[in-house]
Parts: C-alpha cells; structure tokens; sequence
C-alpha cells in the first residue's frame, strides 16, 4: 500500500505543479494524471479492478437514485463525480442560450436605468445582482458580463470602475456559497454528501445573506470616494443604452427566461420533487437544445469541454487518494490535532480551507476535502453538515482573497485589464483580505453558535 | 517596394540587434516596430504608458496569475496578447515593417513574406556594449544581460513552440559581433534583396 500512497500523493502534487506551471493546458493535466493514477496505482501496483470501477463511477449513471432520489442521499464521494459533471454541463449550454438572446446584458442595463445610473446606487445593485445571479449561474458568466456592463457605464459616466468590479467580484463568490449550485464547490460538496438545494440555502444561504449586508457596507465605507463622478459633470440618461437594446432576438430572450426560471423552481423544489441536480442539468440542456433549433450545434460548440475533461481528471487523481487511505490519514490528523473538539474542528477546516482557496485553486481542493471530512465526521462522531457548511464557506470564500483563488477573480481581473483596468495584488488584495477576513470570522461565528 | 515585406528580429540583449533592425527600416523605408508600439496600445487603452512598460515582453508571474479558459489575468500575458494582436493587424492590412522581439516570428509565421531574423553576439562584445551604453560596472552588466536574455527566452518560450534562438526557426541567424552594425546590416540587406528577387521570378 506504501507504494501506491506514495504514487497516488506524488500524483497528485505533480498534478498541482502543472496547473499552476500552465504549460499544459490543464484539462491535459487531470486527464493525464488521472490515467496514471488508474493505470500505475491501481492497475499495476495494487491490482485493484474494484478500485478502478469505483474511481470510474460509471455504474452510478445507471442507478435510479441518480436521476431520481427519494431521499437526500447522496451519489457517492468515490472517484468520478458525474452528478456534478452532468450538471455543470447542462447549466453551460443553458447560460450559453441565455447569452445568447442578450439576457444578462438586458438585466444589467435594466438595473442600472432603475437606479437612475448613479454610481453608488448602481455600485450597490450591482453587487446584489452578482450575488443574486450568482446563486444559480457560475461566477464566470455573472462576472463576465457585469465587469462589461460596468466598464460600458464607468465609461459612460466616468466614474472610475474598479471599486465596483472587485465588490462585483467578491459578491459573486459569496453569491455562489449561498447554494448547493452556485459554486463549483458547493456542487462537489452537496452531490457527494447528499445535500440538498434547502439544505444549502438554510445554512450557507442565510450565513451568505448576513455576510452580503455587512460585505455590501464595508466595500460602501472603502469606495464612496471613489464613486463619485467629477463635480459639476452633468450625465445625460437619454444618451445611456436602453436594457431593449440589449435584447438580440425577441422570441430566443423569452424562451430563455423561461427556461432559466424553470432552472431555478427545479433546483429550490428539488428536495421535494426528488429530482436530482444530474436529471435538472440534463433537463435543461436537452430542453435548451430543442428550442435554440438549428443554433443546437452552435450551442454545443461552445460548451467549455476543457472544465469538463478538466473536473473528470481531477476527480480520478483524488480518487486515487482516496482508494489509497491518503484522506482518512489527513482527516485522522485534523482529528488529533482538534482534540475531539468540534469548535477546534470547525475552525481548522475552514481556515484552512480559506487560505488554501485563496492560493490555489478552490476546485481541487474542495474535491480532496470532500471525502476528508466524511471521514473525519465518521471517525469522530461529529456532525457531518457541521463540518460541511465550514467547508463550503472556507473555500468558497477564501478563494475571494486574492486574484487566483477563484475562477471569478481570474476573468473579472483580465477582462478589466484587457480593458485598461489593470488590477494588481495590492489593489486586490487591499480590498478584499479584510472583506475575506470579515465574512470568514461571521461564519466561524454562526457555525459556533448554531451547531456547536 | 510594391509587395509587403516584413522582417522580424529577434535578438540577445547586448547584440546591436535594435539597432541593427532599426537601421534596416531606414534604409528599406518601411516602418520600424519595438516597445514604441506600447504608446499607440496605451492610447488606445487609455492607459497610462509606464503603466504597460513594466510588463512589456515579460514572462508571467507563475505563483501570482492563473489562467481560467482564455482569461489570463496576468498582466504580462494580457500585453503581450494585445501586442500580438496589434501586429496581426498591421500584417494583415498589408503594411510593410521590421519588428523587433515580441514573438513576432511565431505571430506572423503565416505571413507571406515574413523573413526572420536572430541576432547574436559574442559575449564580451555584448558585454563591452552593455558596459558603455548604461554605464556599468562588468558584474553589473553581466546580471542585466542574464537578466533580460532569461526573460526574453521564458517570454519568446511561452509563446511559441520554438525554442528562443533555435536556428532552425528563422530563416537567418547572425553573430553581429564579427562585423558590427554596419557590417551586420549589409549582410541582412544583401540577404533581404536576395529573397525579394526569388519572390519576383
């Protein structure tokens, strides 16, 4: 067994090198590392057939409980996550129609005619859309087309744009703690341990919401100054785009409204339907497809089947720690470490889980976790939704701190330099280390005081 | 010069190479491209200059950028994108020029009429050249030299599938040490005329 540990870890943080090396492109990375971690640990070293199937998972798409759980039971921490693949995938091809027909761009200009385009009403807005919107669709579309938006209009009506990119940004990845959907983390998170849509919003949402609030204030106290057009210059309205304009076909903009609010009643009533997150994804892929017609293909063109190849890869590397006793070995530790105490427990996962997000990719680290703290719950006899919500606030929000630590951070800082914006560290870092540090200690607090 | 020429010059800190390329524009009469270009970029940006020249042919920061599909949000693979585009652009409207560094080999290579040029150097020529032109001490010239020749080599690397330098991606390589400038010059124009006559036959 020693020997496959020690290729299952070397695996694994060769894997992490590449990544961050990014000379290969990274769906290459897990993929690669992911065959080597089937065909090296656990064909030739330990010989496991049952090991490769488990990782495989591939049995798990022909069970009922799949598509269709009475229960909240969930699919399986073991090797490929395809829940979550089959998920991510069908919501791609739904934000992709929704792009398409001008949606996002419509409910930003809408937004911002509401507020009359006064950049600290629209600054306030707009950080609530992104948490909003972020609740349901990933990070990188929510900012990619808000850090647009509000170039357009900074320009529009200068006032400078990066204060409000960083608490779009920010607001985003909190958005995405809210829910079992919002994040790829939570979906890694709520798939494997059988955690609902509710579930989610109940704890993780109502701590995301008292978060946004103080988040919403503190970047108000850090950025007004900043936000205030130069004196004397008058804005004319007449001259702004209408959210009309923002619409590019009629009949494509309804049905993807439509469509989008079938998305979001399937995922909050999923607990009561019995409807799976891999049966709503599918659904809404399938349904997008059949409407967009002949614009079917060009669809599925643009679905990012790198992140695709990309999650099965990693999901066969950490599969290979798992198999391999690794993760019980490290929650073993945080369990001596903690000393059988559950605030000691809480506080290590999710300051760790936060710094770790902050520095390295969320994603990863949020699948390697995952099966940490089954076992962990398991062998200490805690509360496994205790150390979960930790877990999903510790990467979900940890990966806000600095530019690399979440997907959102990544486009939104290069869209805006692309755009002449250009976001450093310092800049970044300077705005949102104390927002992290603020939202993190808020959870730490309520995990404490509600479930300890 | 009816037909588009274009001559890219990629070149060893040290080496003359901008100066020899420079040269070679003024004499053909096209345009010359080099970090000059950052101010039409930063115009159009409406970005301060010094800002883009801190990350101008660079290579990215490992540990403090990531990319997210064709999201880079390193500053130095942003720039050198936009600056790909810029000379995709001039290419592609026909313009004639010399471009020094910037990958502009790899950028253009499907250009037709794209001659590629690497300049060397010996190295205490580089270095005497160094040493006078910054004023510096030998030590101090041998980091700058190392210094830049391992950024361009890791910024030319990570752009391109060919090796920086490797002869058999250009179409010339020349050690400017042997004749100097104007020595080099001549060579490169001799070679220039030779290739603009078989494209005519």
């Amino acid at each position: 067994m020693a020997a496959a540990q020690i290729l299952a870890v070397t695996i694994f943080i060769v894997m992490f090198v590449l990544i961050v090396l990014d000379k290969i492109e990274r769906h290459f990375v897990t993929l690669g590392c992911g065959v080597l971690t089937i065909v090296g640990v656990f064909g030739i070293i330990m010989r496991d057939t049952h090991a490769i199937l488990e990782t495989l998972n591939l049995h798990s798409m022909l069970k009922l409980g799949f598509w269709y759980a009475s229960g909240s039971e969930g699919e399986s921490t073991a090797g490929i996550n395809w829940a979550t693949i089959i998920f991510i995938a069908g919501m791609m091809i739904m934000v992709e129609g929704m792009a398409k027909a001008g949606f996002f761009r419509w409910l930003c200009m809408l937004l911002a005619k509401l507020v009359n385009y006064k950049p600290i009403p629209l600054f306030v807005a707009f950080m609530i859309m992104s948490a909003g919107l972020a609740m349901f669709i990933d990070s990188i579309t929510v900012i990619l087309f808000l850090v647009a938006v509000t170039i357009e209009l900074a320009k529009l009506l200068k006032f400078n744009p990066i204060p409000m990119i960083l608490s779009e940004i920010f607001c985003a990845n909190l958005g995405g703690s809210a829910t079992m959907c919002g994040d790829p983390p939570n979906i890694i998170i709520g798939t494997s341990l059988g955690y609902s849509f509710g579930d989610f919003i109940m704890n993780t949402g109502v701590i995301a919401a008292i978060s946004l609030v103080l988040v919403v204030i503190y970047f108000l106290l850090v950025f007004h100054k900043d936000l205030r057009t130069k004196d004397g210059e008058t804005i004319d309205i007449s001259a702004m785009p209408t959210p009309r304009e923002a619409i590019l076909n009629k009949r494509e903009f309804a049905i993807s409204s439509v469509i989008f609010a079938c998305a979001v009643i399937m995922l909050v009533t999923h607990e009561y339907t019995g409807l799976t997150v891999a049966f709503i994804g599918t659904f809404i892929a399938v349904i997008t497809l059949i409407t967009s017609g002949k614009f079917a293909l060009e669809l599925l063109k643009k679905v990012d089947y790198k992140t695709i190849l990309f999650f099965i890869g990693l999901f066969m590397v950490v599969g290979g720690l798992e198999q391999t006793n690794i993760l019980e070995m490290i929650a073993a530790f945080i369990g001596n470490v903690s000393g059988d105490n559950l605030y000691m427990m809480v506080a290590i996962i999710l300051w760790i889980s936060a710094i770790a997000s902050a520095l390295v990719d969320n994603i990863p680290f949020a699948a390697t976790m995952v099966p940490v703290i089954k076992s962990l719950a398991a062998a200490q006899g805690v509360d496994l939704a205790t150390l979960t919500w930790a877990l999903s606030m510790g990467t979900d929000i940890g990966g806000s701190a600095t530019p690399i630590g979440a997907s959102a951070n990544v486009v939104g800082t290069s869209v805006a330099a692309k755009n002449g914006y250009v976001i450093g560290w310092g800049k970044y870092c300077k705005a949102a280390v104390p927002a992290t540090l603020l939202v993190i200690t808020v959870s730490m607090l309520i995990i404490f005081v509600r479930y300890c | 010069m009816s037909e588009q020429l274009i001559i890219t010059v990629s070149r060893e800190f040290g080496s003359a190479g901008h100066e020899i390329a420079e040269k070679i524009a003024e004499d053909l009469g096209i345009k010359f491209y080099d970090r000059k270009m950052l101010d039409e970029i930063a115009n159009q940006m409406d970005i301060n200059v010094e800002v883009l020249e801190k990350y101008d042919e660079k290579p990215r920061n490992l540990m403090l950028s990531r990319r997210v599909g064709k999201y880079s949000n390193s500053m130095e693979e942003i720039l050198a994108e936009t600056q790909f585009d810029y000379i995709r652009e001039k290419a592609e409207n026909g313009e004639s020029f010399v471009i020094v560094g910037r990958c502009s080999e790899t950028v253009l290579q499907d250009v037709d009429g794209m001659i590629s040029v690497f300049i060397s150097g010996d190295r205490e020529h580089k270095l005497e050249r160094v040493m006078s032109k910054y004023k510096l001490s030998e030590s101090e010239a041998i980091r700058k030299m190392e210094r830049h020749d391992f950024k361009r080599k890791r910024y030319h690397n990570r752009h391109s599938e060919h090796k920086w330098g490797d002869s058999r991606f250009y179409d010339i390589c020349l050690n400017s040490s042997p004749l100097g400038v104007s020595g080099s010059v001549k060579v490169l124009e001799n070679y220039i005329q030779e290739r603009e006559n078989l494209r005519k036959k």
